[in-house]
């Protein structure tokens, strides 16, 4: 069976998922603005460098933003960890990119 | 609408979700045993939720005229625990047996740890050895390109378990290629905030075909819809995709994968 594509056009894709795309397009600025006025604005935790490499993935052009991003939050390891005991998911790889702390 | 949803736990769910769900035309759910956001004491509380699967949570469906399957196995996050684990899989094959039970599920990994792995191959072996099927979980955000990889290599060096009796569940953008290409089927879980959005499994559909996708709602007790499955059928009908599309995702392509069970009737 052949891929079903996406039937809209991008006149009918802007109509239907402009306003919330805007809408999430703010939730981040302003979760950034929240961030540099935090008391310890600039601090540099791995999430914050892992998620400016995710904005800088945002504006590149093509259609594979979305898998880029992806992957550059995943842990690209292939060794098992010894333990998972008090490990837990936060969302980006610590060893990813310029690791820092 | 005729509705399966192939992964959801309704154990962590009120009756009035049963209602709904049997309202907007999910008419059979398959729920796979997990985590239930606490690690438990012994192997004695798992005879209990097993018990809960294969017979109390069937005749709370049955009053709404839903069917309930389950799955049943050893999940990643307390596989860490390695006794106890083994203690689960001694005994599994009893409930295995049970008339609403499909298969090994879900088992794989959390934190792609050693003792993880060591409980995945032993449930594999458990599975081949058994000819069932098995639903796999994979890791959460950051783990789970590694742990789809890691899994995939174990299943790949088991000959007796054909990957079309295998789903791999949460996939995401990242891992859904590989899942495919490897010939398993491949589970896309719509969570608001750790997972997918109905819009983006749809774009999967678009993006990687229809074949060997399902989408599930995994509602569970966390931030999670019962309601996602119809969302997302009905992100399809916004975007203009047939209504045959559209019931092959959600009630056919389930039916293919759990109808490999002799136990399992997809008739609405």
């Amino acid at each position: 069976m052949t891929r079903p594509g996406c039937g809209m056009t991008s006149q009918e894709i802007l109509d239907t998922y402009f306003l919330e795309n805007r809408a999430r397009l703010l939730e981040i600025a302003s979760f950034l603005d929240r961030m540099d006025r935090a008391a310890d604005a600039g601090a540099g935790d791995y999430r914050c460098r892992a998620f400016q490499r995710a904005l800088g993935l945002l504006a590149e052009p093509g259609a594979g933003r979305t898998k880029a991003i992806q992957l550059s939050f995943s842990d690209q390891s292939s060794e098992p960890v010894a333990s998972a005991l008090g490990l837990k998911a936060t969302g980006a790889w610590k060893g990813g990119g310029d690791a820092g702390d | 609408m005729q509705v399966i949803d192939p992964h959801i736990h309704m154990t962590s769910r009120s009756t009035d979700d049963y209602l709904a769900l049997a309202c907007a035309g999910v008419h059979t759910v398959a729920e796979p045993a997990f985590w239930p956001g606490f690690d438990r004491s012994g192997a004695a509380s798992f005879h209990d939720y097993f018990q809960q699967l294969t017979v109390a949570e069937p005749a709370r469906a049955a009053r709404f005229k839903i069917r309930h399957y389950c799955w049943i196995g050893m999940n990643a996050k307390e596989a860490e625990q390695l006794e106890l684990a083994r203690e689960v899989l001694a005994i599994m094959p009893q409930y295995l047996e049970r008339p609403t039970a499909l298969g090994i599920g879900e088992v794989g990994l959390n934190k792609n740890s050693r003792n993880e792995i060591t409980v995945f191959e032993e449930q594999v072996e458990l599975a081949a050895q058994r000819k069932e099927l098995l639903l796999i979980h994979t890791p959460h955000l950051e783990d789970k390109l590694k742990g789809t990889r890691i899994i995939i290599d174990i299943l790949k060096n088991e000959p007796r378990i054909p990957p079309g009796r295998v789903l791999i569940d949460h996939a995401e953008e990242h891992t859904i290629g590989e899942i495919k290409e490897n010939g398993f089927w491949c589970g896309l879980t719509l969570y608001p905030d750790s997972k997918g959005s109905p819009a983006r499994a749809v774009d999967a559909v678009e993006i990687f075909g229809p074949e060997r996708i399902c989408i599930n709602s995994s509602a569970d007790w966390s931030v999670s819809d019962p309601m996602a499955t119809l969302k997302s059928a009905n992100e399809m009908r916004r975007r203009g995709h047939p209504e045959a599309l559209i019931a092959r995702i959600f009630h056919g392509n389930p039916g293919e994968f759990l109808g490999q069970s002799p136990k399992f009737d997809a008739l609405p």
